[in-house]
Formats: C-alpha cells, structure tokens, sequence
C-alpha cells in the first residue's frame, strides 16, 4: 500500500493535494484496492460547491457504489473528464491520473498526515 | 454473529490470496486477481469456480419420483437417467421458493438448491411430501462442488478425467474420475458458456482444484460468477427471483410444464395467471445516460414508479451498463432508472445480453 509523504489524508480514505487555495482530490492506494476495478466515476460541475465532509461523486466497482466526500469545503473549478471514458486510472494511478476533481478551497480542513493516516488503516484491518 | 462457514478449498483461496466475504453463511472468494480479469478469463478461456456452499438435496425411496414431480415445476418424467434439468420450486401462490437443478440418476433424485435457501428448501420438501414413501436427505455437507467454465474448460478437463467428455451433451452427467476421485461430471454452468460441474468428495476437492489451476484454469470468483450470469440472462435467488415473483414473470417459463399430469404446487395459480395475464414482467435494458443501475433502483415513465431493477452491472464483455428488471406488463420500449435521485434514460434489449459464438 502506498502513502505518499507529501500528501494529506482523510478517514474516508481521500487524499488531498494543496498547492495555495486549490487542493486536488482523488481516492487512496488503498481504496483503490478494498473496492476493485473501478468502472464508473460520478463527478460533479465545474461551480459546484460543496461543504467538508459533503459527498460530491461517487465511484463504483463492479460490485459496491462508494460515495466521495469533500475533505475541504469549496468550489470545484476543474474535474477529471477522462475518468468518464477510462475509471480504471483510479486503480492504476491513483495519486496521478486518477486524480479526481480540483477545489478552490474555503476555510480550513482537518486532515490527517501520510503517518496518521496509515493508523487508520491499520486499525481498520 | 454466527461463525462463518468455509468451503474445504478455503486454503486454496486463502493461498491464493483471494478476498473473501460473508456469502449465504460461507466465507467465499469474491475476487482472486479483479472481477474484470476473471469474467474476461470465463469468456475467452476458463475459470474455475468453488460453489461448495451449494446445497445439495437427495430424494431416495418408491415415491421419489412422484415427491419431485410435486414440488418442482417441470415434468421430471421425461428427464432420462444421465439428465439434469432446471427448474422451479413454487409456493401454492405461484411464488417462488428457490430455483434449482434436478438430476436423475439410477436410483434416485439430486436437487441442487441456492446455498442462501437451504433450510427453508428442505423444510419445504419435507412438510409436501409427508404422506409419500420418500425420504428427503440433506446431503450439502457431504459434497464440494466446483464449476469449470469457458471455451476451454472441455479440452482442460478432459487431461484431468477417464470420462469421454465430448459424449456428454448440455445438461447430461456421468459418474466418473477426476485426478483420481470420484465426481458427478455435469455439462451445466452458470455463466453462458460451455462447461463442467465437478460434484466431488469433500477430501478429494483440493487436490481436483489444484489440478485443474495447475493445468491453467484460472481462479475465479463470485464476483465474476455474477457478471457473467447477468450477462447470459440467468435469474439469481433473491434478485430476479423471490416468494412474491412467480417464474412466468421471471421470464423462466421454458422450465414450467404447466400440462404436466402430475400436479405440483403453484401449477393453478401459475395457469391461471398465464390465462389472465402476467402481473409483471423481467426485462433486460442498457442505460442511455451516465450511471450504472443496481439491484433495488426504482423504475419510472413519466415520474411514475412501474417496476424495479433485480440486478445491473458494467458489463466487462459489452463494456456497457445494463440491467433486468421487474415491470408493470404495459411498460414498452423505454423508461427511466432512478440512480441516487437522477432519473436516467434506459431502453429494452434481448436477453440474454451476451451469447456465446457455438461455432
């Protein structure tokens, strides 16, 4: 399982990528793994704004339907259009191209780092 | 919680380093390598199934025919010794109890049921055929059970068997050896290719499946087992099919032999709705907007719920989301799936979605 240093995390397995006031936001390696090939991104307008901690998209695997929660609150100004045509960069690069949409933040978030981030996991299995 | 049951290749999965879940009370390998390589592996090669939690029904006695053709809906008369059959189990109401495979041999009859309605098919067994000199056994324990299934399954089993499998037609069986163990080779699946059902030994499964992987066949789960039926049209306890659907509406008709001369349970009702008209109907779709529809969405035309979905998926093989689902009889060519409160165009297609090039 992989947990880049550089990014931050939430317990509904988000990871979130801040340059400034954008954070990109995708779905960790090990998310990736628990829900299997990836085959449907719901994603959300570009203006559409949303709280932390409100769901903004789902992914579906072949078998279970995962709801996408916003780790920060904001606007979405860009999304992943090629995840419409190919999902399954979530499962082969999830913390690259599998990136999933990008917010201009409002506010301040309560993220965990890569290190408390593996605790949760851990704790989950 | 009650502790889970495991199948006796539990180890192999476990070596194997499949995921596994809660299914029907067993814990069974959802995946190995991905759904979408297993379906894809079922579809052009072969894969390898353990449905071990099947349960496994045997009516012995001078009334066993007589028990059987009560309680299922086809005509069990004209299956011949060596023949297997799918049909119905039906409450009096024309409901359905489970769906099941029936296979006559020498002396008696194997009914395969759903592993997720085991008790209630053998307390149902056992309460209609009280004043009949059968005994009812419930033998799942005593059998594994694993399904070999692709284009490749035949020439795979037949390095593994004595058995001539070209002479066993779809839906015929033989006793014979598999790796050198007692099996009930059946030509059946659940997938919409050809196939192999493996009837063996508790003791004897691991080492039948490890022969058969080591020969190629690729593992495969329950995962794919369900991509697969869906996309061959086949009907799943508890989806498509449950005690307030009847198997007219289920679109199974072909396994009702409703002239048969030995009544079974449900035959008037299910005549009398065939006269009367069908009070819902299955049928299969593909989405025209985005989203994939799943067992339970609503249906609608013009805002008006008509029917649900029973089961919907991506399918790996058409790359498309498709769907079955139960409708009001009226309902034609196009309607909506609610998918998380949006309202999605669907239209009608043939089922099955996919079917195999028999060459």
């Amino acid at each position: 399982m992989s947990v880049p240093e550089d990014l931050q995390y939430t317990k509904s397995h988000e990871w979130v990528r801040t340059e400034g006031d954008t954070a990109t936001i995708g779905i960790t390696d090990h998310a990736q793994e628990e829900l299997g090939d990836v085959v449907f991104v719901e994603l959300p307008d570009e203006g559409d704004t949303f709280d932390a901690g409100e769901s903004f998209g789902t992914v579906e695997s072949v078998k279970a339907v995962s709801d996408l929660y916003a780790p920060v609150g904001g606007e979405v100004v860009e999304v992943n259009s090629a995840l419409e045509d190919a999902p399954e960069k979530i499962n082969e690069d999830p913390y690259g191209e599998g990136w999933i949409v990008k917010l201009r933040t409002s506010g301040e978030a309560d993220l965990l780092s890569a290190e408390e981030y593996e605790k949760v996991v851990e704790e989950e299995l | 919680m009650a502790e889970l049951r495991r199948t006796p290749l539990y180890d192999e999965h476990k070596d194997l380093g499949a995921r596994l879940v809660d299914f029907a009370g067993y814990e069974m390998p959802v995946q190995y390598s991905g759904i979408k390589a297993e379906h894809e592996a079922v579809r052009t090669h072969a894969g390898l199934f353990d449905v071990s939690h099947m349960g496994e029904a045997v009516f012995r006695g001078p009334d066993a025919e007589a028990a059987v053709q009560r309680l299922v809906t086809r005509d069990v008369s004209r299956l011949d010794v060596g023949q297997a059959g799918y049909s119905v189990v039906c409450y009096e109401d024309g409901g359905t109890v489970d769906d099941v495979i029936v296979y006559r041999r020498e002396d008696d009859f194997l009914i395969v049921v759903n592993a997720s309605n085991r008790e209630k098919d053998l307390a149902h067994f056992r309460e209609n055929t009280e004043d009949l000199d059968v005994e009812v056994d419930d033998e799942s324990d005593d059998w594994a059970l694993l399904a070999l299934q692709g284009p490749e399954a035949g020439q795979l089993l037949q390095g593994a068997t004595d058995a001539e499998l070209s002479d066993i037609k779809p839906f015929r069986f033989v006793e014979g050896e598999v790796a050198g163990a007692g099996a009930l080779i059946s030509r059946t699946g659940y997938t919409g290719e050809d196939g192999f059902e493996l009837y063996v030994r508790p003791d004897d499964a691991p080492r039948i499946w490890r022969t058969l992987i080591e020969a190629g066949a690729v593992p495969a789960g329950l995962g794919a087992r369900d991509t697969l039926r869906l996309e061959a049209g086949l009907c799943l306890y508890g989806n498509e099919l449950d005690p307030e659907t009847t198997p007219l509406e289920a679109g199974i008709g072909f396994a009702v032999h409703l002239d048969k001369e030995q009544e079974f349970i449900g035959q008037a009702a299910l005549k009398d709705e065939k006269e009367n008209g069908l009070r819902k109907k299955l049928v299969g779709f593909e989405m025209e907007g985005r989203g994939i529809a799943r067992h339970d969405h609503e249906v609608t035309v013009d805002d008006e719920t008509v029917g649900h979905v029973t089961s919907g998926t991506k399918s790996p093989t058409l790359d498309r989301a498709i769907g079955l689902a139960l409708v009001d009889p009226g309902v034609e060519d196009r309607f909506e799936v609610v998918i998380r409160s949006n309202s999605v165009p669907a239209k009608t297609v043939p089922i099955p979605f996919y079917k195999r090039d028999r060459g």
